[in-house]
């Protein structure tokens, strides 16, 4: 059993907020599958539950009139992963999120869970950083929004207030019409690891220049990041294998990688440096561009 | 902290008394005596606690019981009809895809819901793999499970 000291469930994001209102020391549960391996290794920061799970209006994954894609954050990741609309519009985050867990996992896990969690491996973090999305937060003052790169404060740390919740998932038509991407995992095992380096790459092409590039890695730096430097550099340059070896050179300026007990920094650097080649490259081949 | 729950499980309807803090995994095994739910990891890596939930696999060791509310869980013991094992199960046996056993109900289970996703569809031995991803088995190397979801899925009389 698990060993909480107080439950309730909310039923609605009006019912979720008024009880985190009610107690400060309150977490909210989703998916359960982070939060629920936390409360089995008996961590007691973890006493009061909310358990947001059912909420209806929190699950969806709609295209609006503005043609802008809107996920809930309970959808779950099989759900975002397997949906018609994502695998047209964005299908670089289903690529990301057919690599998290196993299958068991990705049935339960909600993308909200992923993003709130705040952690620098979160794999549906770096193509939704790099597709510009942005989060709807809603609480006692009302919803506002926020690019999701600035959502990441610090490692395991998000810009939720202690009476907010994350409602929605937004990438914007202009953010994805034209783009093509690519994402990567490097990680020890082919399924249910934690990615050493994560990269995803969307790039906008038009007669062999590189109009757009946004390049973002995952455990490259406290929090999920974008290479805006390299990006700025490289915007509208001819698609050539040197501009792949000034990417794979640029983006070192770009991240901070530390040393764990999963890899050495050093290392990290290397796989960093490979992979914004490789991705960026797959990127463009998906785009239809071919390298000079 | 007990809740009433109402589900439907391996076919038959459950009204059931649950704590919050309570796990399916605990629920199934406890109170309804289903032992084939292995606890195996409990942090959600080795799949030994499969069950499906309205036909889709879960975790049950991270699936709090109360969220079974209104839904439909099946594990091994509701598979095989009329003491005849299910095409999943009796696969299993043709192929020699069971050593100890401990992984086993929770493989049949996920293999039970790939087999069921992709009737009818050309899958690769490398999708079996990554359909079985979320089950860890410690004995057989794997390859006489992929060859048991494989030979599943060839057969045409299904």
């Amino acid at each position: 059993m698990f060993n909480f000291k107080s439950y309730a469930k909310a039923g609605s994001i009006q019912e979720a907020i008024q009880l985190l209102e009610q107690n400060p020391e309150a977490h909210l549960i989703a998916g359960g599958t982070d939060m629920l391996v936390k409360l089995h290794k008996g961590k007691a920061q973890f006493d009061h539950l909310i358990d947001i799970h059912d909420i209806a209006e929190l699950n969806f994954i709609t295209k609006n009139n503005d043609g802008d894609i809107v996920i809930g954050p309970l959808s779950c990741f099989a759900h975002v992963a397997e949906s018609a609309l994502i695998r047209k519009h964005i299908p670089v985050l289903s690529e990301a999120i057919l690599t998290i867990g196993g299958p068991q996992v990705r049935n339960m896990a909600t993308i909200g869970g992923n993003l709130c969690n705040g952690v620098p491996s979160a794999d549906s973090a770096t193509p939704l950083v790099a597709l510009n999305a942005v989060v709807t937060i809603e609480g006692e003052d009302g919803p506002r929004q926020m690019p999701l790169e600035s959502f990441f404060v610090g490692p395991s740390r998000v810009a939720l207030k202690q009476h907010e919740i994350l409602t929605a998932i937004t990438v914007t038509h202009d953010n994805y019409a034209d783009y093509y991407g690519h994402f990567h995992k490097y990680a020890m095992r082919g399924a249910m690891d934690i990615s050493t380096i994560g990269c995803s790459a969307v790039c906008k092409i038009e007669d062999g220049t590189l109009q757009d590039l946004r390049l973002a890695f995952g455990v490259a730096a406290p929090v999920p990041i974008r290479c805006k430097e390299t990006e700025a550099k490289v915007r509208g340059r001819k698609i050539t294998s040197e501009l792949l070896t000034d990417i794979a050179k640029a983006v070192t300026a770009d991240v901070r990688p530390r040393t764990s007990w999963r890899a050495a920094k050093e290392f990290r650097l290397q796989i960093i440096t490979t992979l914004a080649r490789r991705v960026v490259e797959q990127a463009i081949l998906n785009a239809g561009g071919t390298i000079q | 902290m007990n809740r009433m729950i109402t589900c439907t499980v391996n076919g038959k309807k459950k009204e059931l008394s649950v704590d919050v803090r309570q796990s399916l995994l605990e629920v199934l095994r406890e109170q309804l005596g289903l032992l084939s739910v292995k606890q195996g990891c409990a942090v959600g890596e080795c799949g030994a606690c499969t069950v499906l939930l309205d036909d889709v696999p879960i975790d049950a060791c991270l699936y709090l019981a109360v969220w079974a509310d209104g839904r439909s869980i099946r594990s091994v013991e509701g598979e095989s009809r009329n003491d005849k094992l299910s095409r999943v199960q009796q696969a299993f046996v043709d192929e020699g895809a069971v050593q100890c056993g401990i992984c086993t109900p929770g493989f049949v289970m996920a293999a039970t819901s790939f087999v069921e996703k992709h009737k009818h569809q050309k899958v690769s031995r490398y999708d079996i793999r990554r359909g079985l991803a979320g089950n860890l088995c410690r004995c057989t190397g794997y390859e006489t499970i992929v060859t048991a979801v494989q030979k599943n899925l060839d057969d045409d009389d299904q």
